[in-house]
């Protein structure tokens, strides 16, 4: 039971994660309550948010999920921990790209596509892929059908955490603490992350080994 | 090149509310150049802590490896802008200057961080990258935009038309190229800012390289040759929007002074001189609906005077034009700083309502005719001109050089360069009491202080 549950409750941790980075999305919500001086333009930009997230984390979802049901799981593994270890070193190395075209006056459309390249370069789908590893493989007697429902249960829960997460910082950033935290507690998650990639694209490989 | 911190760099403030808490400066940055162009142009470190010893004089210069470059501009390689969520980098440091030769077109890359008294040259972008990359040439203005650093130049390699922004990697400092991608009828290039929070850019117009590098051309002048128009563009699709035109008879609309807060659309410009009476002024320009549209807001009269107390280029005209050339806002958006480099004035305005101005204060130094002193100096020649303020708005950075070839022919006995600076009052008014004055061997030019001016940040933060 605790084996099927672990894959679910790191998907939502992960979530969080994301929820809580400033340069994934609750800031960009802040900037523009604090452009229109109104609570609901906070709140209003978290959707748009969300559902870039949740495509970039589907795509990569669906892809590990289609991989697992045409692939031996050696190969998949083998695959997963390349991708992840190269990638992290190419954050290493370009820490910084920011997604072109894109200013303070993003509409609906323009906030979910930022969120969507956001969260892409910064491999935050692929950052799932260890964890989707662990979910059950339904392909070998189901329909994509299942896969994909699985992948998207997966996607959502993932980013229903981050919302969350999200929702709750944007807001009290907005209405208690002020924009001046950004100084103090904005980390640099980018490095940390790099290091995590690395780090899990090792330990996918030790498991296929 | 760049480097990476694990939080924030401190200099950086979200807003400009918060900006104008940060510590005081306890050093500047002056770039100074040799009008000969025998001897290499300086980037020079200034001691401005009232409580040192040292007050206001010189404690550190960097040269380079060339002569007549003619420093003029000069910034950061990155500041508060990176806070900006649609293209945050927090953590990338404010540590290198980047200074123009205004003349060579080459790009000067220095590092405060080992020793911020005495910057090192680590980096050079020479011109001909600048002219095959962007096909620009005579670099400007230079501000830390969200995503990169944005660089006006006047004019084309050849010296004509059309100048215009191009933008450099702030992490390699690679020229990335040109900016616009739909510039519309914009030609003349000079300064350029932007409203962060309504994605707007606004260019001004000066002149081409050619229209300007010999001196300023009577011809062309009274012709209504030289810019006179503002551009408004649309900074991430970067297409060009609107054209403002202020009239033929305004020459040389240059100093751009947008709101530091994003959420409000308004700014300043300043015009050198108006054919019909060789005033100056100062104009409002804000969003309307979805246009913009700019209002004269300050007029400061030609100043009489007997032709002979005045340089060839003035004597037929008996009065000396007041010369706005540089213009600076206070982080709070409320005080309003205005260098009238012909008469020798410095002014404060209250700009609490940006379409009714309060004149609050004035200082002479200098003058074409006035040759006004300091307390510390006998009679001064160059007038105030570039204009530096501190985040907390309390001084004001002068120096008195205009551009090496237009130096001539204003004060043709040849510059004597002086810095100062200028207590202004949190109330409104300015006094020279308790301010420091220095005079230098080369002539000075745009000052930047330590960790961010009034002039160096840009925020995407109420």
């Amino acid at each position: 039971m605790i084996n099927a549950l672990w894959p679910w409750a790191a998907l939502a941790l992960l979530g969080a994660y994301h929820g809580i980075n400033p340069g994934m999305g609750w800031l960009f919500a802040v900037a523009r309550g604090m452009q229109e001086k109104s609570r609901r333009a906070v709140l209003s930009s978290l959707l748009p948010i969300a559902i870039g997230h949740e495509a970039s984390i589907v795509m990569v979802v669906v892809a590990v999920s289609l991989t697992e049901a045409f692939v031996p799981p050696f190969f998949v593994r083998l695959l997963a921990a390349l991708v992840l270890v190269t990638f992290g070193l190419y954050k290493l190395l370009r820490l910084r790209s920011h997604p072109s075209g894109f200013g303070m006056r993003v509409g609906f459309t323009g906030l979910a596509g930022w969120s969507f390249l956001m969260s892409s370069a910064h491999g935050a789908g692929l950052m799932l892929a260890p964890v989707l590893l662990g979910l059950p493989v339904y392909a070998a007697y189901h329909s994509l059908r299942e896969i994909s429902l699985q992948a998207v249960a997966a996607a959502s829960l993932h980013v229903a955490a981050m919302l969350f997460v999200m929702g709750v910082v944007s807001v009290v950033v907005y209405e208690r603490v002020g924009v001046g935290i950004l100084r103090r507690s904005w980390f640099n998650l980018d490095l940390g992350w790099s290091l995590v990639l690395i780090a899990s694209g090792a330990v996918t490989l030790f498991t296929a080994v | 090149m760049a480097t990476t911190l694990l939080k924030p760099d401190q200099t950086f403030y979200p807003s400009p509310r918060l900006a104008a808490k940060a510590p005081v400066e306890t050093l500047a940055y002056m770039v100074t150049f040799d009008p000969n162009r025998k001897k290499p142009d300086g980037l020079l470190t200034l001691d401005v802590d009232p409580k040192s010893a040292g007050f206001g004089t010189q404690v550190g210069r960097a040269e380079v490896p060339n002569v007549g470059d003619e420093f003029h501009h000069f910034g950061w390689n990155v500041c508060s802008s990176a806070l900006c969520p649609y293209a945050a980098h927090p953590h990338l440091e404010r540590r290198y200057l980047l200074v123009p030769g205004l003349r060579s077109s080459r790009i000067y890359i220095f590092d405060i961080k080992p020793d911020p008294k005495q910057p090192k040259l680590v980096h050079t972008i020479e011109a001909k990258e600048i002219a095959e990359r962007a096909g620009y040439s005579r670099p400007h203005t230079i501000h830390c935009g969200p995503d990169g650093i944005y660089v006006s130049a006047l004019g084309a390699p050849d010296g004509n038309a059309p100048g215009g922004i191009f933008v450099i990697d702030h992490d390699t400092f690679a020229v990335k190229g040109r900016w616009e991608l739909d510039r519309g009828p914009q030609q003349l290039a000079y300064d350029f800012w932007w409203h962060l929070g309504y994605d707007t850019a606004i260019t001004s117009e000066w002149g081409t390289p050619n229209m300007v590098e010999a001196g300023v051309n009577p011809e062309l002048l009274l012709a209504g040759q030289y810019g006179h128009k503002l551009h408004i563009w649309d900074l991430p699709k970067r297409r060009h929007r609107q054209e403002i035109d202020l009239g033929k008879e305004q020459q040389m609309v240059l100093e751009l002074r947008p709101a530091h807060d994003p959420s409000k659309a308004h700014g300043f410009v300043g015009v050198v001189v108006s054919l019909k009476d060789l005033s100056s002024s100062i104009w409002t320009w804000y969003l309307d609906g979805s246009t913009y549209k700019v209002e004269k807001v300050i007029e400061i009269p030609a100043e009489p005077a007997d032709p002979n107390d005045l340089p060839p280029l003035l004597k037929g005209f008996k009065a000396v034009p007041p010369l706005v050339t540089d213009i600076n806002l206070s982080l709070d958006d409320r005080w309003l700083y205005v260098s009238a480099w012909g008469t020798g004035e410095f002014l404060q305005f209250d700009v609490s309502d940006p379409f009714k101005p309060k004149k609050t204060g004035s200082v002479h130094l200098g003058g074409i005719v006035r040759k006004a002193a300091h307390p510390k100096s006998g009679p001064l020649n160059g007038g105030p001109q570039m204009v530096e303020l501190s985040r907390d708005g309390n001084r004001a950075y002068l120096t008195n050089s205009l551009y090496a070839s237009w130096d001539e022919q204003f004060y043709p006995e040849g510059i004597k360069s002086w810095a100062t600076s200028i207590h202004a009052r949190p109330e409104g008014g300015l006094s020279l009491d308790d301010g420091f004055f220095s005079t230098f061997e080369q002539r000075t030019h745009q000052v930047h202080l330590q960790g961010g001016d009034a002039s160096s940040d840009s925020y995407c933060y109420s």
